[in-house]
Order: C-alpha cells, then sequence, then structure tokens
C-alpha cells in the first residue's frame, strides 16, 4: 500500500488573527504554526494504521517555503517514512492542487489522503482538485476507512444517518473526524524523523486567483439578559435587534 | 478536575531561541500531559497514590534520561530540550517530575558519570525504557543540610561489602529496583554503591501522611547488614563531590521545572479572571488583580530567561553550581509566590481540586526544600561571591 498524505500548515487555534498590507495579507507576526489538525490527527494516522496492517509506504507532501520544515518533522516524528516538500508560497487551492497533481503522476500511489479542510481558509477544495487533475476517484469527508481487496470502503456521515461508498483504487480520500484518533509522537519517532528525507522540489503552477481583502468579523458583543417576567421585551429585541424572528 | 485547557506563555517570545527540534518535543511532552497526567492526577493526589501506570509513558517520551548518550539507551539531547521536558511534566505535577528527575539526574546521571562501562551497559538501558526504576539514598533521619555527617556506612569485607544505615525523604524508594546509595567507607570517605531490591536486609517503608507531592511514592532506605557485590560500588567518584555532581544536574531539571508549575497557576487565574465577573466586571478588570497577574508573568519570563542561558553554558559546560543554586532558588521561590498569588485570584474554588492551584501550591513545600533548602541556596551564592562560609 503506497499512500501519499498532504498536509498543511495552519495557525495555532489560540492565534490573534490580524492583517497587514491593507487587510490583503494575513498578519504572521508572532504566530505558531501547528499541522492542519484534519491532515494530522485523521489522514496521516489511518494512513500509518493501513501501512501497519497491510505494509507500505507513507509519504507526506505539503506546499510552502522551509518556514514549513517544523510541521513536517512533526509528521514524519508520528511515523510518515518519507516527505516532499513543493517550494513555493501557497496561495490558491489550484497552485497547490496542481503541483501536488503533477508531482504524484506515475508514482502510483494506491491512496491520496488529506484533511477535509484546513482550519485557517476552510477551503476544502485541494482533494478534489487532485483528483480531477489526476482523473481518479473522490471521496470527500470520509470518517472511516477500509481497504478490501483493490477497493476502498468510505463511510461519510449524513445529517443523521450514514453512507458508506466504495470505490477501486487509486483514489483519492478527504478525511473527517472519526477516521482515527490523533497520536501524540514519541521519542523515538522524534529522533527517526531527524534522518527522514525530505526531498525539495519545485512547483509546477502558479495562482489563479489572489485575496483582494480581509475583513474580521464583528466583535461578538455583550450577552444580555432579560428578565423571565419580560417576555415582550425578548420578544422585540429578537425582532429588533437580533432579527431572527 | 475540569478540562485542561492550558496554553504555554512566552511574553518575551523566547520560542524564537529555541530549536524546532526542541519545540517539537516540549510540545510533545505538553500533549502527553494533557493527554495521561492532568485527567488523572488530582485523583491520585487526593488518595495519596502514584500513578504507576505512567511511567511506561514517561519512558516513551524521553523523560527517562534524555541527555544520556544514545549508546546506553538515552536519547542524547542537549540540556534546553530536559529542561523543556521538565517544565512540561511538572505542568502536570511536580511529584510526577520528581520520579522523572530523580531517574534522569540521580540515577542514570551517576551511574553513567561515575560508573563501571560493565554498570553502565547493564543497568542504563534498562532504567531508560522505565523497565528498571531507580532511587536516590543521600539524606538522613540526623543528615539533611549537611550530608557530610552521614552515618550510613559501607565496611570492606573481603568479598562484598556490609551495608549499614537509613536514608529517608527518598523519592520513589517504595517501587524503586535499584538504588544509588551514598555511604562512608573504611576511611570514613563517602562513595556511591547500587543496592538492589532483593538483597538481605535491605527494606524500603513507605512515608505515609503527606500534605505535598501526594501523587509521588516517597519513603525510606533501610539498610540492615546488607550485603553488596564489590562490583556494584561506583568505581569513579570519591566525595561529597559525587553527590552534589548529580544535584547539580537535579537542581537545573527543577529550575526549568518550576517554570511549569508557575505557568499552570498563572494561567490558570488569568483565564479565571476574566470569566469570573464580580461588581459587574471580570476580576481581570481591577487594578489590584492586575498587579497580581502582571507580577505573575513578569517573574515567569525572568525564570524563563533565567533558564534558557542556563542551559546554553549547561550544553557548553560552563555552568557552575552557584549558578544552578542561584536558578533553583530564584524559580522555586517565583513559583511557589504565584501558586499563592493565584490562589488568591481563584477565590475560594482555589482550594478545591476542580483547579490544580493548590495541589501545586503544596507540591512546592516540597520543591523549595529538597536538593538544597532555599535558604541553603542563598549561602552557595553568598558564599560563592564573597570568599566566605557561612554555613557553619
Amino acid at each position: 500500500m503506497k499512500i501519499l498524505v498532504c498536509i498543511s500548515q495552519v495557525p495555532d487555534t489560540t492565534t490573534k488573527i490580524s492583517f497587514v498590507d491593507n487587510d490583503t495579507r494575513f498578519n504572521e507576526d508572532k504566530v505558531q504554526y501547528i499541522v492542519n489538525p484534519y491532515d494530522e490527527w485523521y489522514a496521516l494516522v489511518r494512513a500509518l494504521e493501513l501501512k501497519e496492517t497491510l505494509g507500505g509506504n507513507v509519504t507526506i507532501i505539503t506546499v510552502g517555503t522551509s518556514a514549513v520544515d517544523a510541521v513536517i518533522r512533526k509528521a514524519l516524528a508520528i511515523g510518515a517514512d518519507d516527505a516532499v516538500r513543493i517550494d513555493m508560497d501557497p496561495s490558491d487551492a489550484f497552485s497547490v492542487a496542481k503541483s501536488i497533481a503533477d508531482y504524484a503522476t506515475g508514482k502510483g500511489y494506491d491512496i491520496i489522503l488529506a484533511g477535509k479542510e484546513t482550519i485557517d481558509y476552510n477551503g476544502s477544495e485541494v482533494p478534489g482538485m487532485i483528483a480531477a487533475l489526476l482523473n481518479l476517484p473522490f471521496i470527500a469527508l470520509g470518517s472511516k476507512l477500509d481497504i478490501e481487496g483493490n477497493s476502498a470502503v468510505v463511510e461519510v456521515e449524513l445529517d443523521g444517518g450514514i453512507e458508506v461508498i466504495k470505490t477501486t483504487l487509486p483514489a483519492v480520500i478527504s478525511a473527517a473526524k472519526g477516521m482515527a484518533e490523533a497520536r501524540i509522537p514519541n521519542m523515538r519517532g522524534i529522533m527517526a524523523a531527524r534522518t527522514k528525507n525530505i526531498e525539495v522540489i519545485p512547483g509546477t503552477a502558479s495562482a489563479l486567483v489572489g485575496v483582494k481583502k480581509f475583513t474580521l468579523p464583528n466583535a461578538k458583543s455583550a450577552v444580555k439578559l432579560i428578565d423571565p417576567d419580560n417576555m415582550d421585551q425578548l420578544v422585540e429585541l429578537l425582532h429588533s435587534e437580533a432579527k431572527v424572528i | 478536575m475540569s478540562k485542561d485547557r492550558f496554553q504555554g506563555h512566552d511574553y518575551y517570545q523566547i520560542d524564537d531561541l529555541l530549536t524546532d527540534e526542541q519545540k517539537l518535543i516540549r510540545d510533545t511532552v505538553r500533549a502527553w500531559v494533557k493527554q495521561e497526567v492532568t485527567p488523572i492526577i488530582e485523583d491520585y493526589a487526593q488518595r495519596a497514590e502514584f500513578p504507576k501506570h505512567l511511567l511506561k509513558g514517561l519512558a516513551e517520551i524521553g523523560a527517562f534520561g534524555p541527555y544520556i548518550p544514545v549508546e546506553y539507551g538515552g536519547q542524547g539531547l542537549d540540556q534546553i530540550t530536559y529542561g523543556l521536558i521538565m517544565q512540561e511534566i511538572e505542568r502536570g505535577d511536580s511529584g510526577i517530575r520528581s520520579t522523572a528527575s530523580v531517574q534522569s539526574s540521580l540515577v542514570m546521571y551517576p551511574i553513567y558519570k561515575y560508573g563501571s562501562e560493565e554498570q553502565r551497559r547493564k543497568y542504563l538501558p534498562k532504567l531508560a525504557t522505565g523497565e528498571l526504576m531507580g532511587c536516590f539514598g543521600l539524606t538522613e533521619p540526623d543528615s539533611g543540610s549537611d550530608p557530610g555527617s552521614m552515618i550510613t556506612n559501607i565496611k570492606d569485607k573481603g568479598d562484598h561489602y556490609l551495608l549499614n544505615g537509613a536514608k529517608m525523604w527518598i523519592s520513589n524508594a517504595p517501587f524503586a529496583d535499584i538504588a544509588v546509595v551514598w555511604a562512608k567507607n573504611d576511611e570514613g570517605k563517602i562513595r556511591g554503591i547500587i543496592v538492589e531490591r532483593g538483597m538481605e536486609g535491605f527494606t524500603t517503608p513507605e512515608t505515609h501522611d503527606k500534605w505535598s507531592l501526594r501523587a509521588s511514592a516517597t519513603g525510606e532506605l533501610v539498610f540492615d547488614n546488607v550485603r553488596v557485590p564489590k562490583e556494584n560500588l561506583l568505581p569513579n567518584v570519591e566525595g561529597l563531590k559525587g553527590p552534589l555532581g548529580c544535584l547539580n544536574s537535579a537542581r537545573y531539571g527543577i529550575a526549568w521545572g518550576v517554570i511549569g508549575a508557575a505557568m499552570d497557576c498563572y494561567d490558570s487565574a488569568l483565564r479565571y479572571s476574566k470569566e469570573r465577573v464580580q461588581f459587574g466586571k471580570p476580576l481581570a478588570g481591577f487594578q489590584l488583580q492586575q498587579k497580581k497577574l502582571a507580577e505573575m508573568i513578569t517573574e515567569i519570563t525572568k525564570a524563563q530567561l533565567l533558564c534558557w542561558r542556563l542551559g546554553v553554558l549547561r550544553n557548553e559546560d560552563r555552568a557552575t553550581p552557584g549558578q544552578i543554586s542561584m536558578a533553583k532558588r530564584n524559580n522555586v521561590n517565583m513559583a511557589i509566590e504565584i501558586a499563592r498569588e493565584a490562589r488568591q485570584i481563584h477565590g475560594g474554588m482555589g482550594i478545591t481540586g476542580e483547579y490544580p492551584i493548590m495541589r501545586h501550591m503544596m507540591n512546592l513545600e516540597s520543591v523549595i526544600t529538597y536538593e538544597g533548602t532555599h535558604d541553603i541556596h542563598l549561602l552557595i551564592t553568598g558564599m560563592d561571591i564573597t570568599g566566605e562560609n557561612a554555613f557553619k
């Protein structure tokens, strides 16, 4: 089983978000980066579980400058065998997907896994684009992934139910919560990551879209407490201020 | 205990001084502590029981002998990484950090530094994996800050040593497989010797009713005519410099460790003061509370910088015992003061097991006393800067 796992670095969830350059660029000052949780906790760990039961190899791939090497080392410490870094600024989904697809072409991966979305821009675009560019089947939002012969059986949670989807391999699958349990690397893994190879290659595509402007959401206002005996005021506020009825 | 919402505090961007690997290891231990330690530690502390099931995980995250060379089962890591591991474990609990400190600095370190090649090969790899646990016997009922007055002794009996005496306040004693014991020989010189559980006449009664380090096992080591093979003597050190060398390593780890306890108290107090509303606004909006919080982060930041610099000096093998004493004394006092202030910010909630504050505060009462008391470290600094010995 030869698996390629797409990982991305994202700001730590406690980051205070602000923008620079006339609100066109995320302010990276003092930002701590982590591996995108959907990529790490679910896609990568399930890939490692499959390798542990079926044998094979898990390669991680990411797009970014050398600044992302720290998150690559973490993924290697968790257990990936080797890594590829596409050396360019990941400024839009297409350039990322095209560069990854070009790398994967002809490499014989059985599965390409990615998190269902990154927790910074939440685009959910890259895995589907990779599948399209490679002309492979794509299953989004898999919360369970098993291999049966030459097929992948994926469970996808629907509103109130579960859909079970089967596809032949190779395929591209995006991972949602439930596909695996997060793993904490151990010291043996961290030490082994020191000597694992990170292949650095150039990107093969340019961005097609760019950000014109970011705007922060309005600050949350304080909670208003209404006396239980004053239902009329509550209804009035729901009409006039909250505008929900 | 309520959900662990801890996040680290780095007011001076000291992370910029750390390598990616140091940060990865720090964050890994932090994640492990959140997953394995904080959910259970309050319960174990309340019941005064050591969570022995954590030993395997402690070994896997590299808490046992991280700076011991790889060929002996350690990780060959630098001193700053060792400090960061201690910091994160003590963020969970000083008692668990004590177990890791003892295993690393007081058992593995002397065997590595003063032991024979056979002793290194026999013990270190098993100590690194936690297959063997160790303890360190220096303090005696009548010999605390003055270890040179010890009466525990070894007599040369030709093919073995006969060991007699007693040690007390020994972390890990109740479950340790081996003990590194310091005893006077026939010439009155202090020597180190490895005593193994099961040797006839060697017992380890547990110390009960502690109000501090309740989730850590403490006991005595009692030696009643214990026959110890001659090959168990640590051959490469003689005199007080043996145990003091170990204590330098352990004290350095403590200086880092208590930053973890202090950060946990500050982090909880900061969050609580933002969430708790009195007189129509959060506690954090009152000047008296801001004074407490601002002083806490100031002291934590100073302690972090002290430790980082001390770590650099230790990596270059240039740190002096006086410098280590200063860091241990300053940082433990910093942590205990922050625990006390944080307790006040939490009001009545601060005395409950819902929050980690009171447990940290009580733990730190041991930490400020063991491995050289607060006062003794002051005298070490005093002697270092004046050249005058004020110990006696």
